[in-house]
């Protein structure tokens, strides 16, 4: 019942401010169950993907940011930000978490978003 | 509201340009298409293919009916256009229907000739140009025997071969004297005509067609001047017409075609017209490859991107039948001003034919071995200076320098799990199902589908061979002159000479400036801007570190694992025991799971976690060590032996010369990765003939060997010259270096870039121009003064602190 637990405590967690990430860069929020990074566009949005990459785990933290969209550094797939899915003709998908900005400071869920299977 | 786009022609240059419309702007336009045929779109150079039964129908459809439903797009198939009402903007089919237009493409394709003879209606009497033909010709072998084909040029040949495969016997029927007179010479079209004989093919050689005799199917065809021969299948094949009737009738301009300009519109702006039916600066096209990229300007030009521009295309043929290998392209006759290399092996039956004029390669004809067609044609394109590789060239390609592939380049003959791709392991079976399943038709197509040839790239050459053979007629061809990326439409050369030109000092004003396509670039064009700009503006130019591969950003490699190594300088492979103790108590410390002597004579610590590389910099930086650029576009090492001081046979200092060169070069980044050694006598222990930069000792001073490497093809370096002092060693050193930094590609190394620009510009910029050589000497040395800042202290003391530190640890 681990899951349902989960499921009611939508918790944001205050991971840092806009400025702690280089615009067109990503950081990492360390957790017990892997790391995710969180991406920051040109634009100034904020995105929130497992740091897996869903070839074969390469960091996409590491990786460079594009648009919304982030290249693997390990062999190259372009994985969008918003969804976490590759790139076509690649397959594949990243989870996403909820992330949010609030005044300065950067919110982020460590509930994955629904919608890929891959978590 | 959507505006209105019509296509007249369900042909391949019309929805080409749909699918590239679709792909720049999906929402811009609601989509109707008239095609006369009743099918979806599909891919009539495989028709022949496919009356040889080789193919299917099936197989080559490329859009099926529902991928215009997909795509939101009307067809009206089956419904030829027969006017267009220019003022109202109304297109009016055969059978009553209209449609509305605010842009309009015709894209109507050509109409075969008929010679007009007497008994040219007769039944049996057809063409080659559709699935009805093809249909028809199946039809008639099942029941017939005697096949007559006028016309011995492609087409013709084409169904000449697939007619005798359905059983039929067939006689070619050529007004000239020797066949394909417009694509092979004499000698070629002799091997030809030799080959098709032998698989029982009949020749008739200029002979005239008078008339073709019957009642109401034909039974015989009659010549000039020679005896009448029986046929109950005669296919024209004597050429196409472009198929302007629709748009001379409603007052296009049309000339041999209907005339465009450079975006692709007709004398009526709002009316595009592409394709076989198109006159562009004076030409007409017949195959697909240059209707493809009218098709990219049409569609960007629709899609209000406006960027691009058609200049005409250079075109090469093959001929699709199964086993017989021929190529041409450009002029393959010449005249008094040209020479002529020719190759010709008549028992192997092989020939190679080029034409060159001013070190230029003008034209090509190759029968029988036509691997390095592609090769030959992309040096003709990009008017490479030939006069270096002259002596091998007619060998082909994998005979120049030392590279290893020779016999492999075979594609035809390899089986299907033969490895073309050795970086991502893909295999010839897979490459020619992806073409065939996913109606692939350009190399970059293929890298995205299968990865084969997208990273290192030596396969290029194979996967070109595969797909010219498997599609067919000539798609290997990249515009003129590539563009960097899809980012954009400018060559490398163009930006970085426009960077000079206009001064433009960071990656933002390149891309304005330049109308890039992208908002920010992508993963290709980034790197490569960071780095032009940084070699044209040393001191000025802000790097931009997002923009570089996170090897160089993070200034260590990253492992399969997500770890990084580490390998600090060992100036000229040289250590001592003290440095070797640091390295292995640092080691112990950060618990370090690998050492590794490397192949560029040097340690590497691998699997160190990227939050302790600070540290450990700080920590190898008190020992005296700065990085060693392993993860870098840089100078890497500089390997030596130990030479004079120890080796009896040593002639010079190589040792000490490779610490000197390193230590002025170090620091440096450069197109590619860049490589020295020294060797201290020509046995060259430090295996400096395979280096970017090679200095070989002799008894009366160094040699010079540029444009080396080992990897996948591995190049044996060219001799530069011979110098006396160390001094010249350094000046030439650093000259070579900057201009390479100077001129080459974003990742070309050495040894592609001098294929490219030729060894005797280098000799002329190097050894010739002496004060050319010591400008660029200078230009090296002041911006090294930027450059030599150790990036590893420079970290340990705080520079981009948030690169190496999770933003937060939650538990
Ligand atoms: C570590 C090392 C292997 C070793 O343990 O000996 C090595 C490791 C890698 N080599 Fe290498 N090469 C190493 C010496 C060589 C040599 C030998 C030499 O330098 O004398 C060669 C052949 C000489 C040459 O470069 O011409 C060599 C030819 C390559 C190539 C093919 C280059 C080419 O132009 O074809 C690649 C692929 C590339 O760069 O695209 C490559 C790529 C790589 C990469 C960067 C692959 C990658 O992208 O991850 C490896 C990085 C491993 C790492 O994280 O450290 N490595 N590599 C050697 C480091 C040398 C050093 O001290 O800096
Ligand atoms: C057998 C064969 C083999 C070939 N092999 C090769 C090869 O190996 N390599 C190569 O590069 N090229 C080859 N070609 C040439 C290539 O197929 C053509 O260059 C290409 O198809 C031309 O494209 P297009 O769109 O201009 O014309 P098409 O593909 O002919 O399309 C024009 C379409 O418009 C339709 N149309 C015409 N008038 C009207 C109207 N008034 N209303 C509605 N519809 C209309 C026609 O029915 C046709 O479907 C070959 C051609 C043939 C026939
Ligand atoms: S170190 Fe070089 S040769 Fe070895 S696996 Fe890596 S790239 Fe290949
Ligand atoms: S692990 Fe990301 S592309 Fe291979």
């Amino acid at each position: 019942m681990q899951a349902v637990s989960k499921m009611t405590e939508q918790e944001w967690i205050d991971v840092g401010t806009l400025n702690d990430i280089p615009q067109l860069g990503a950081r990492v929020v360390k957790t017990t169950e892997g790391n995710i990074a969180v991406f920051r566009t040109a634009e100034d949005e904020i995105f929130a993907v497992r740091d897996k990459c869903p070839h074969k785990g390469g960091p996409l933290s590491q990786g460079i940011v594009h648009g919304k969209r982030v290249a693997c550094p390990l062999h190259d797939w372009k994985i969008h930000l918003d969804s976490g899915e590759a790139v076509a003709p690649d397959e594949g998908c990243a989870a996403t978490y909820p992330v949010r900005i609030e005044g300065n400071n950067i919110l982020l869920s460590l509930l994955p978003n629904e919608g890929c299977p891959n978590k | 509201m959507k505006e209105q786009l019509v296509l007249i022609g369900n042909g391949m240059a019309g929805v080409r340009t749909l699918e590239e419309i679709l792909k720049l702007a999906p929402d811009k336009y609601e989509i109707t298409v008239f095609g006369e045929e009743p099918y979806g779109n599909y891919n009539r150079i495989m028709l022949s293919p496919v009356l040889a039964s080789e193919k299917t129908i099936d197989e080559i459809m490329l859009n099926d009916e529902q991928w215009y439903v997909d795509n939101g797009i009307t067809l009206h198939k089956g419904k030829k256009v027969v006017d267009i009402d220019r003022a109202k903007r109304i297109v009016k089919a055969e059978d009553g229907t209209e449609a509305p237009y605010d842009r309009l493409i015709i894209a109507t394709g050509s109409s075969p000739f008929i010679i007009p003879v007497p008994g040219a209606d007769l039944e049996g009497v057809i063409s080659f140009r559709d699935i009805h033909d093809v249909d028809a010709m199946l039809a008639t072998a099942d029941q017939y025997k005697h096949a007559v084909v006028i016309g011995g040029g492609l087409l013709g040949l084409e169904a000449a071969n697939g007619l005798m495969k359905q059983g039929m016997q067939v006689t070619v029927v050529h007004l000239m004297d020797t066949l394909m007179e417009r694509q092979l010479d004499k000698a070629a079209a002799g091997l030809l005509k030799r080959s098709l004989e032998e698989r029982g093919m009949t020749f008739l050689m200029e002979h005239q067609t008078e008339a073709i005799i019957g009642d109401n199917r034909v039974h015989s065809v009659r010549f000039k001047d020679a005896p009448e021969i029986e046929a109950d299948l005669v296919v024209m094949a004597v050429g196409i017409r472009p198929n302007i009737e629709l748009a001379k009738k409603v007052g296009l301009h049309c000339e041999r075609g209907i005339v465009v300009n450079d975006t692709m519109q007709t004398f009526d702006p709002r009316v595009y017209s592409i394709g076989e039916c198109v006159q562009h600066r004076g030409d007409t096209y017949g195959l697909v490859a240059p209707l493809f990229e009218q098709a990219k300007v049409c569609a960007n030009h629709l899609a209000e991107i406006g960027i691009a521009r058609y200049q005409g295309s250079v075109t090469s043929t093959k001929l699709k039948v199964t086993g017989i290998d021929l190529f041409s392209a450009g002029d393959f006759t010449g005249d008094e001003n040209t020479e002529e290399l020719v190759f010709q092996d008549a028992s192997r039956g092989v020939y190679r034919k080029l034409i060159v004029q001013d070190d230029r390669i003008k034209g090509t004809v190759m029968y029988g071995d036509t691997i390095d067609g592609a090769w030959y044609f992309d040096l003709m394109r990009d008017e490479t200076d030939i006069s270096d590789m002259r002596q091998n060239l007619l060998f082909g390609q994998a005979h120049l320098g030392d590279s290893g592939h020779g016999e492999e380049n075979r594609v035809v003959t390899m089986s299907d799990t033969a490895e073309i791709c050795g970086c991502n392991g893909v295999c010839k079976g897979e490459i020619v199902q992806a073409i065939t399943d996913k109606k692939l038709f350009t190399l970059e197509d293929v890298r995205a589908h299968t990865k084969a040839s997208s990273s290192c790239g030596s396969c290029t050459g194979l996967v070109e061979a595969l797909l010219a053979h498997t599609v067919g007629g000539n798609y290997s061809t990249a515009p003129h002159l590539k563009p960097m990326c899809g980012c954009t439409e400018h060559p490398h050369d163009e930006v970085r000479a426009t960077i000079q030109e206009q001064e433009l000092k960071s990656i933002r004003a390149v891309m304005d400036f330049m109308e890039w396509k992208s908002p920010d670039g992508c993963p290709k064009c980034r790197p490569a801007l960071n780095y032009y700009l940084l070699c044209a503006w040393p001191g000025e130019y802000q790097d931009d570190n997002q923009s570089r591969f996170i090897n160089e950003r993070a200034h260590a490699n990253i492992q399969k694992d997500g770890s990084y190594s580490v390998v600090p300088r060992m100036w000229g492979g040289e250590t001592t025991p003290t440095e070797l103790k640091a390295i292995a108590e640092i080691a112990e410390k950060y618990e370090v799971p690998t050492l590794h002597v490397t192949g560029g004579q040097r340690i590497d610590m691998l699997g160190v976690k990227k939050e302790d590389l600070p540290s450990m910099w700080g920590d190898l930086s008190k020992a005296g060590f700065v990085s060693g650029h392993a993860y870098g576009k840089a100078i890497r090492t500089v390997k030596t032996c130990v030479g004079s001081d120890w080796c009896r046979f040593g002639t010079q200092n190589s040792t000490q010369m490779g610490i000197d060169l390193e230590k002025m070069t170090w620091g440096a980044w450069t197109p590619h990765k860049y490589k020295m050694a020294v060797s201290g006598c020509p046995r060259n222990c430090a295996e400096a003939t395979i280096k970017d930069f090679g200095v070989v000792a002799v008894d009366s001073g160094w040699e010079l060997h540029v444009g080396g490497n080992g990897g996948v093809k591995v190049r044996a370096t060219d001799f530069l010259c011979h110098v006396s002092t160390t001094e010249e060693v350094k000046e030439y050193s650093a000259a070579f270096l900057q201009l390479y930094r100077e001129d080459a590609h974003y990742l070309e190394r050495t040894a592609p870039w001098i294929e490219r620009v030729g060894l005797s510009y280098v000799k002329e910029r190097i050894v010739d121009d002496e004060n050319g050589r010591k400008l660029l000497a200078q230009r090296f040395l002041y911006s090294q003064k930027f450059s030599q800042i150790d990036p590893w202290s420079e970290r340990a003391s705080g520079v981009d602190k948030h690169e190496f530190i999770p933003l937060k640890q939650v538990s």
